[in-house]
């Protein structure tokens, strides 16, 4: 028996989301999830460190490989699912996540997760994501943030700051940016986490922390493009930064910031984040994934401003609630325990018929 | 007192209201109450996109029309014998349409100064002399039904609503129509509501009971049943024909039915009639937009599903760019497109066949799927079956190209027997297939060209597929110029082949010696063959081809149409079979083209191949 991140009990290679997954015989290691493809991005990627975690995590599902299923929009991280030995589909511009929802919903015995990045998730397929996590369909959104269009090489994205100068706003864009695990949040996610690209145990964690959740998973991980946006989550790389920015969250916990500070109820339902000398341990807020409530992960996301200031990561928020897929195939299986299956000829002669002989 | 019961061959009927007024229901009635009786029809329903218009105004007419015969008939008909008016709108809307000596029967209560105000009668049409080449009928639907249903406990207003079944009591008397399937129909529908059920029984009995009685109506008429080809048949409208060849698809082919839909006029009722099915293990998925619900399919495709989406032209231009990956991933695909008239919204209630193009060219790069069209109401069921086993067999999408007027119009069908269904063969991949042990998902069936359809859950045969151009064995992601080359000739190929599985055109020319050839393709074909009748009654000799496929086109097209002196294409757009024909064919065929929303009368088409017949 292990703990989550999300504070879940569950048996190794049990994970709530797989429920209807057959389980597997094999013990896979890391290199049985490598394909044969060369990878093809920028050294230096963000995306590397991520695939490295991913593929080291998969044998941790339990299930077979042939149950796998990636499936992938355009962009940098859409290429993910070339490099995965499993059953992939590169589709198109923001779209995976509806792909993904006819997949899911047609086969339970998969385990499917879809990648996305800032520009595919948030700007053209914005409407899809939102979608799919309010159905809470059960896939695994892994939404790679790096705050700009690497392939079209450099224009902004809808997660770059105002302002930021690049190739198509040379004065700087106009655009407010989103907040993604804000939006996540807004469009009633049953799980939002975030994580960074250079932190394996952690990104690891939270993957196994979305695989156990039944419904739809969202995950933002903070990813550098050393080619158009470096150093974009610099502040949180500086080893000597980086402690007193990350505010870890781990459910059950008390929510501290470095050695110093830590999070307490603000005013207006907001939080805020104090020395912990100035109100005293027992007033720190205990992290709870669980809440029904959206509004405390949801204030919990707006603490990264100013930038980068303090930045949750771990898991937001973690609440079970039916999933699509299962009330999809509970009714059809409804509608055949009541009264059979189907008989076409009997239903080509319902309504009124007459005879000619 | 014995009335006088006169016979005959055929009769066209339209019922005109306000969109609130129950036209479509009481129409919809009527044709159930005359397919039961036996007759052959045909149905034409003409609404507004609005659900209530304002009422009492010209935009507001909804009319149902319904010709009957005792023979087989083609079209809803060109003009109508009878119509009936719920006021004064319904009548001026209506009133061209008719041919002087037909019958109308009108609502006199609603003939108040305001509401003739309304649509511009300075004068009441009832008494100046404007209909004194029609036989008028004014009779006071809404106040006899109000008094027919004096001692019921209902208010004013739900009396008032019930004179459409008054209206349709007095018709099904005047033309001896069986009453016990509306009377079951109101009992089911009113079942949770005692007093509605019981006031329209009452009204629907009253209007009977006025006909019987009164001096106003002599005579009544009657159409013998129809002598049709021996079988069960019921009465189906094209959008349910279309959701059970789907289902039957989905049966015959052992895949489970995913429908990806998002709601459009005048697609949706295939929505909601499959989402009914659920014993069928069919799963309906309502997206979030037309992309989507593509997608979605596409999704269920990859998953071993039988994916479907339905729309309408603009959502159709939405699905595009999905439609697209299915064709270069390669998936079966079943896409419905009801078209309707456009650009952009058009007119949604409205028909027309201005789609043709954009399925086969509306996306980007070479991008072959083969298209199929139902040319009747009950036509649907056999074009989604055929789009079904054409998907699965060829591991591609297919477009299915019905309209408007096929989609809410309808007609008696003969049942076909489930035993004589084609049986559609998934033929999933389950080995490897490569000469080392490994699976190349774009190594094809020689025969077919098809690539094997390995779904996920299957060891061993893990594979990506997506949007980007594949090695031509591998599937693995490829930019050298002749295997791209290769892969578009390939995909180009492989559509162009389905014409060795499809049947030959076939021309009726009962002459044998007939120089012009009138040919059409999808919902025209009612039109097309009642207007060739009428040129062949004449004298006209003329040879009538109708096309089910128009990618890839029946592999005897170009011999057939050059036998012929000339070639006439009627379409409901502005030539687009008439560029095709001619691009591949270098033959200047003569497209006769409208684009009023509705289908083509027979007149005209029999006066436009007359015309042609005539010019040796």
């Amino acid at each position: 028996m292990t703990e989550n991140l999300n504070g879940n009990l569950s048996h190794e290679g049990e994970l709530a989301g797989l429920r209807l997954v057959p389980k597997s015989d094999t013990e896979y290691k890391m290199k049985d999830f490598k394909s044969d493809q060369e990878v093809r991005w920028c050294p230096g990627c963000g995306d590397y460190a991520i695939l490295a975690a991913f593929q080291s995590f998969l044998p941790q599902l339990g299930v077979p490989r042939e149950n796998i299923v990636m499936v992938s929009g355009i962009g940098c991280s859409s290429r993910f699912p070339y490099y995965l030995s499993t059953y992939g589909v590169h589709s198109i511009h923001g779209r995976a996540p509806a792909i993904a929802t006819g997949l899911a919903a047609s086969r339970p015995d998969l385990s499917v997760w879809v990648v996305t990045g800032d520009g595919d998730g948030l700007s053209i397929g914005g409407n899809h994501l939102i979608h799919a996590l309010r159905r809470n369909v059960n896939i695994n959104v892994l939404l790679f943030n790096n705050r700009i269009y690497g392939l079209t090489k450099g224009q902004y994205s809808p997660t770059s700051e105002a302002g930021k100068i690049t190739k198509s706003s040379p004065v700087g864009s106009l655009d407010h940016p989103f907040n993604p695990v804000s939006l996540a949040l807004g469009a009633e996610a049953s799980f939002v986490a975030r994580t960074v690209d250079s932190d394996r145990k952690h990104l690891t964690s939270v993957l196994r922390a979305a695989a156990d959740h039944p419904g739809a998973s969202f995950v933002e991980i903070y990813q550098n493009c050393p080619i158009f946006n470096d150093d974009a989550f610099e502040p949180l790389k500086d080893p000597a930064a980086r402690d007193l920015r990350l505010l870890r969250m781990e459910h059950g916990e008390p929510l501290r910031l470095g050695p110093d500070r830590g999070v307490v109820s603000g005013e207006f339902g907001g939080l805020e984040v104090v020395d912990v000398d100035s109100v005293g341990e027992d007033r720190l807020i205990r992290h709870d994934a669980h809440r029904e409530d959206p509004g405390y992960a949801f204030a919990l996301s707006r603490l990264d401003y100013p930038a980068f200031e303090h930045v949750p990561i771990g898991v937001f928020r973690d609440v079970r609630r039916p999933t699509y897929d299962d009330l999809l195939n509970e009714q059809v299986e409804d509608a055949r325990a009541e009264r059979g299956d189907g008989e076409l000829a009997a239903l080509l002669a319902s309504g009124d018929t007459w005879t000619v002989d | 007192m014995a009335k006088q019961i006169e016979q005959l061959d055929r009769v066209i009927i339209r019922f005109a209201g306000d969109s609130g007024d129950g036209m479509q229901l009481t129409g919809d009635r009527f044709t159930q109450e005359t397919a039961s009786f036996g007759n052959d029809l045909s149905t034409l329903p003409n609404f507004p996109a609005e659900i209530r218009a304002p009422a009492g105004t010209l935009p507001g007419v909804s009319s149902f029309q319904l010709h009957f015969a005792d023979h087989d008939i083609m079209t809803p008909g060109d003009a109508p014998d009878v119509l009936v008016a719920m006021n004064p709108a319904a009548l001026k809307a209506n009133l061209g349409d008719l041919p002087r000596g037909a019958t109308i029967i009108v609502n006199t209560d609603e003939f108040t100064k305001r509401s003739l105000a309304k649509v511009g009668y300075a004068v009441d049409p009832l008494t100046d002399g404007t209909l004194d080449a029609f036989k008028v009928s004014a009779v006071g639907l809404t106040s006899m039904t109000v008094a027919a249903l004096a001692d019921s406990d209902i208010s004013k207003k739900d009396a008032q609503r019930a004179k459409n079944m008054f209206a349709l009591g007095l018709l099904s008397w005047m033309y001896n129509r069986p009453t016990e399937g509306t009377t079951s129909f109101l009992k089911s529908k009113f079942a949770s509501k005692p007093d509605i059920l019981a006031a329209n029984l009452t009204a629907f009995q009253a209007g009977w009971n006025f006909g019987e009685t009164t001096e106003d109506f002599a005579v009544s008429y009657e159409i013998k049943p129809a002598r049709l080809p021996a079988g069960t048949y019921r009465n189906i409208t094209g959008n349910l024909a279309t959701a059970y060849g789907l289902i039957a698809g989905s049966q015959q082919s052992g895949l489970p039915l995913f429908l990806g839909s998002y709601p459009i006029t005048p697609a949706s009722d295939i929505l909601h009639e499959l989402s009914r099915h659920k014993r069928f293990g069919v799963r309906t998925f309502q997206a979030e937009d037309e992309i989507a619900g593509v997608g979605a399919a596409l999704g269920a495709a990859f998953g071993g599903s039988l994916g479907v989406t339905t729309t309408s032209g603009p959502g159709m231009v939405l699905k595009q760019e999905a439609v697209g990956l299915a064709v270069m991933t390669e998936l079966p695909l079943v896409i419905i497109d009801v078209q309707r008239a456009g650009p952009s919204t058009g007119m949604p209630t409205k028909t027309e066949q201005t789609d043709l193009l954009m399925a086969l060219f509306g996306r980007n790069g070479e991008s072959p799927l083969p298209v199929v069209a139902p040319s009747s109401p009950a036509d649907c069921f056999d074009a989604a079956l055929e789009a079904t086993r054409l998907a699965v067999k060829y591991r591609t999408p297919v477009v299915v190209l019905s309209d408007g007027y096929l989609a809410n119009g309808s007609e008696p069908w003969r049942l076909p027997q489930v035993s004589e269904l084609p049986v559609i063969e998934p033929g999933f991949a389950t080995e490897p297939n490569g000469a080392g042990g490994e699976f190349l998902p774009y190594l094809r069936d020689e025969e077919t060209l098809a690539r094997p359809w390995a779904v996920p859950g299957t060891a061993g045969l893990e594979h990506r597929i997506g949007g980007i151009e594949k090695h031509s064995e591998t599937g693995d992601i490829s930019y050298t110029p002749d295997n791209h080359d290769l892969m578009v000739r390939t995909r180009q190929a492989k559509v162009d082949a389905i014409a060795r599985d499809i049947p030959e055109l076939e021309v009726s020319d009962p002459t044998g010696d007939a120089k012009v050839l009138v040919l059409g393709w999808g919902g025209t074909y009612g039109s097309i063959t009642a207007g060739v009748r009428r040129v062949r009654r004449a004298g006209g000799r003329v040879a009538q081809a109708h096309l089910r496929h128009l990618n890839p086109f029946p592999a005897n097209l170009g011999e057939v149409l050059r036998s012929y002196d000339r070639v006439v294409v009627p379409e409901i757009n502005l030539g687009q079979l008439s560029l095709l024909l001619r691009g591949r064919f270098l033959v200047d065929v003569i497209g006769y083209n409208k684009v009023r929303g509705l289908p083509f009368k027979a007149e005209e088409l029999a006066d436009v191949l007359q015309e042609v017949v005539d010019r040796d």
